[in-house]
């Protein structure tokens, strides 16, 4: 925890406390992250097992479901963010009070996951919101989601009141309710503009990671690559639906490294 | 138990409704699938498209299949037509009857089974909103899972491919 030393923590052992306000509304905030009871898909299952009694998120002050996005802290973004239910996220997210953190859970909400390339899904919802922690998996076990509440509450610790981004401080302050998609022709639009374009190139989030540094160049990021599929090639002779006939050519030449792999020798 | 095969309907369809049994052409499956030996010769019962509610009550009032368990539509792009699959149970059990439809790729119309089940409301608007199957008779058609702005049918085959799956694919 910052603004954390010595003479401080020895005056708490003796019930004396001393803080700054700085720390005191960290603890605060901290300590009650409430999330927003809002599951989109299988994520949200997990969800439910990280609130109940055996991952038992109570412990980390963040049990208390809210239904109403105004009493939430956190919204959880639990599952597949179809393009059809992208302008309720980002109006919840809007109706939410600051402070208000958001985690992006497993890997559809974050990428699109397995339904990337498809024609119904929001590629991350980190295009039209700012996401504070990524989780990845799919679905991400109930320990995964509490390690990304703490790593949240570390996240929170660090904050410094003049420097957030609802505040006005920081590099992006976010002073305005974020822009509603509406549905298009072709997909969502913005003041009329495609913001999720269906012709498939990967996007990069302006939001990403808003108080971690995180430099975004705006560029569009995508290898040249082709991609090659063996199991959906009818010229490979497959010996069942999901085991290819013969043997693979790093197996006949020996060529699996193994030796190269200091814990495969021992 | 009830145990009525495909040729057992086709039989007792072609007696009971001359006209309205068709015989099923093969068709074409691009690429290939693993394992497979020639064109798709389908055993189920095809029938003419005009005919297809005839059929459907002749199941249900006639043979006893009441349950209309869903409505499937395929995509076959090289033979440049959309087939319709009705799928009908028996309530005493048993296995499954189906009832086929071809219909052209564009302008596929076909009459609505929604004013005598009405559980195919939900199905034949699912069979519009992907494929752009009108269904004449339908009280209610209009789009169910993409937002009504949207355009083209993005389950039919020509759709356009997305995402950087394709990037670098040839066509």
């Amino acid at each position: 925890m910052t603004d954390t030393n010595k003479i401080q923590l020895d005056l708490e052992k003796q019930g004396v406390f001393m803080s700054t306000v700085n720390r005191f509304y960290n603890w605060g905030r901290r300590s009650s992250v409430w999330p927003m009871s809002f599951g989109l898909a299988c994520c949200a299952i997990e969800m439910m097992a990280f609130g109940l009694s055996r991952y038992d998120v109570a412990r980390f002050g963040a049990e208390l479901f809210r239904a109403s996005p105004r009493q939430a802290d956190l919204m959880i973004v639990a599952g597949t963010v179809t393009k059809k239910m992208l302008p309720q996220v980002v109006r919840l997210y809007n109706q939410m009070a600051e402070p208000r953190y958001v985690l992006s859970m497993g890997a559809c909400a974050t990428s699109g996951g397995p339904f990337r390339d498809g024609y119904n899904v929001v590629r991350g919802v980190d295009l039209f919101i700012p996401v504070d922690v990524y989780i990845p998996g799919c679905p991400p076990r109930p320990e995964a989601l509490l390690h990304a509440l703490i790593t949240l509450q570390e996240q929170i610790d660090n904050q410094k009141l003049g420097k957030v981004r609802w505040y006005g401080g920081g590099d992006r302050p976010q002073m305005q309710d974020f822009p509603i998609p509406e549905f298009g022709a072709k997909g969502l639009e913005i003041d009329g503009k495609l913001v999720d374009p269906v012709g498939g190139l990967p996007l990069v989030s302006p939001y990403t990671s808003p108080d971690r540094g995180e430099h975004k160049t705006g560029m569009l990021e995508h290898p040249e690559i082709t991609r090659r599929f063996p199991i959906m090639d009818p010229t490979v002779e497959l010996e069942n639906a999901l085991k290819a006939r013969g043997v693979a050519p790093e197996i006949v030449a020996n060529d699996l490294k193994r030796s190269e792999v200091p814990d495969a020798t021992a | 138990m009830p145990l009525l095969s495909a040729e057992e309907l086709r039989t007792r369809l072609g007696r009971d409704l001359p006209g309205a049994v068709l015989e099923a052409a093969p068709l074409q499956i691009v690429p290939p699938a693993h394992g497979s030996k020639g064109p798709f010769v389908t055993t189920d019962v095809l029938v003419e498209p005009t005919r297809l509610l005839d059929a459907a009550l002749y199941l249900r009032d006639q043979v006893g299949y009441t349950y209309l368990s869903d409505i499937a539509v395929v995509d076959y792009l090289t033979d440049n037509l959309l087939e319709v699959v009705y799928r009908f149970y028996h309530l005493d059990g048993g296995p499954s009857l189906a009832l086929k439809v071809r219909l052209p790729r564009e302008n596929p119309e076909l009459a609505s089974l929604t004013p005598h089940w009405p559980g195919a409301n939900f199905h034949e608007r699912e069979a519009y909103d992907l494929y752009g199957v009108v269904f004449t008779g339908h009280p209610f058609l209009r789009r169910i899972y993409m937002w009504d702005e949207f355009e083209g049918f993005p389950m039919r085959k020509d759709f356009p491919k997305q995402g950087d799956k394709y990037i670098g694919a040839e066509e």
